[in-house]
């Protein structure tokens, strides 16, 4: 069934203990009687910059969103580091949604719809999770705030409501947020698919800028450049499974499998 | 009519404090009444979700005064029995709870699913989530009918003169009775209770207000 080899850009499959690793195993997600995710597995190393495509309904965005449980898979395993949450067994135990937070904790997402709480500044969204969740003093969050909102451009709109913000300020704010909780691993879920094509660019850069820090990266996007310019790896999701996998120049140049010709040649670069 | 006010104030003023707090505390009673009840009847489990949607159902489908009678004069008889203010305020705020319930459940489903994605993935627990983001955010959109409602609670207090609770309603009753000028004692009250309304809903009017700024 799971015949994607995950092996294909010389990643080596053993790590040294205590580097920290992402892993999904054959996850399976059904909707009602659409079988949307038929078994991805993929494995991503510390500092790799993972980008994954396809067309819509190939099942990506639902992945992305299985890594840290926003969506609960049917069946499969998922690893975050020495964290692992087996699924399947939908047994609501206390122990597991315990778990299933702290690896939230370190698979920060950043959505396509930005998502970022209307009700507080871009100061107070950013350090709302260190202060909730991971219990750190008003004053040290504020700090670490700025100077996320200064990493991302933003320094100055550190008192301004969503509202007085562009889509791609927002979206900014966003990143800042998901790397307050000091991750190992940021998920982006269509980052730029939500914005007028002129702010894309200011996003993508805030987001080159975070590869070249050697942030880990996995980033669900359409943004055939930004894949050849940044990723380590591009897997090309198409109904459900990982029909390709491997470096960008192989996957986005030469294709091998026709779902991923055919789709790149629809998709501009 | 001069030397009736003069005669009634010190009975109106106990009165319409009775009435205030009755209403005040009954209020905010309702509004955790209402909270619990939207809660449950949106994310409990089904044995508490069957409750719920059967209290709100009975609440509705029956009068207040029906209610408060029944409280009253009819649980004695199964061996409860309950002093007439505590009543009073027990069937106020459950009977403005159950409005209440489907206000705040409303205010909750409309702030998006996103906000609750956004909580979650941060690694926010359930109560966190609805807490600092989407309470704060319904808040603003459910004031304007809890406005609503805090002044038709001022106005149901008046219910409360039928099982003897004297506050404003029982005052114009037993003074007029006594001076048999009813007119008068009710317009009198009538009055009042229309000032204290007036001032509610300048008081909502501001809040509102307020709430608007604060997204920006």
């Amino acid at each position: 069934m799971n015949s994607q080899n995950s092996n294909l850009a010389g990643v080596p499959h053993t790590h040294p203990a205590g580097v920290c690793q992402i892993r999904a195993e054959n996850i399976h997600k059904r909707f009602g009687n659409l079988e949307v995710l038929k078994g991805v597995s993929l494995t991503v190393n510390k500092g790799e910059v993972v980008v994954i495509m396809g067309p819509s309904g190939s099942g990506k965005t639902t992945f992305i969103r299985c890594l840290n449980f926003l969506e609960e898979p049917d069946q499969g395993q998922v690893m975050v580091c020495n964290l692992d949450v087996a699924c399947g067994l939908r047994v609501a135990s206390r122990e597991r949604s315990s778990k299933i937070r702290q690896l939230r904790v370190k698979a920060a997402m950043v959505f396509q719809s930005f998502n970022l709480y209307p009700h507080m500044t871009a100061l107070g969204n950013v350090i709302e999770g260190p202060i909730q969740v991971l219990g750190m003093r008003r004053d040290e969050a504020v700090k670490s705030g700025e100077q996320l909102l200064a990493k991302v451009g933003l320094a100055d709109k550190r008192d301004e409501h969503p509202s007085r913000l562009s889509g791609g300020q927002k979206q900014r704010v966003a990143i800042a947020r998901a790397l307050a909780m000091n991750p190992e691993v940021v998920l982006f879920d269509e980052p730029t698919s939500a914005l007028d094509p002129e702010l894309h660019e200011e996003v993508l850069q805030t987001m080159r800028q975070l590869a070249g820090d050697g942030m880990t990266m996995i980033v669900v996007t359409h943004e055939v450049k930004f894949a050849h310019e940044v990723a380590d790896r591009v897997v090309f999701m198409a109904d459900g499974v990982v029909v390709e996998e491997g470096l960008p120049q192989e996957i986005l140049v030469n294709p091998q499998h026709p779902r991923t010709r055919s789709f790149l040649r629809l998709v501009d670069h | 009519m001069l030397e009736l006010l003069q005669r009634a104030a010190p009975f109106l003023l106990q009165a319409l404090w009775m009435t205030v707090w009755l209403g005040l505390v009954s209020f905010i009673l309702s509004l955790m009444v209402g909270f619990v009840v939207a809660v449950a009847r949106m994310y409990g489990p089904w044995p508490l979700r069957f409750p719920a949607i059967a209290f709100v159902s009975l609440i509705r489908g029956t009068p207040l005064l029906t209610q408060i009678l029944l409280v009253y004069y009819g649980l004695p008889q199964l061996g409860f029995t309950i002093e007439a203010i505590p009543a009073v305020i027990l069937t106020l705020a459950l009977h403005a709870g159950a409005y209440t319930s489907e206000d705040i459940r409303g205010g909750i489903q409309s702030v998006d699913k996103g906000q609750w994605e956004a909580g979650y993935s941060s690694g926010m627990t359930f109560a966190q989530v609805l807490r600092r983001i989407v309470a704060p955010q319904a808040v603003r959109v459910i004031t304007p009918s809890l406005g609503n409602r805090f002044i038709t609670m001022m106005k149901d207090t008046s219910l409360a003169s039928v099982v003897t609770v004297v506050e404003l309603t029982r005052v114009a009753e037993q003074i007029g009775s006594a001076s048999f000028r009813y007119m008068q004692m009710f317009v009198i009250v009538a009055v009042i209770y229309w000032v204290i309304n007036s001032l509610l809903s300048l008081g909502q009017a501001k809040l509102e207000e307020r709430m608007r700024r604060a997204y920006r």
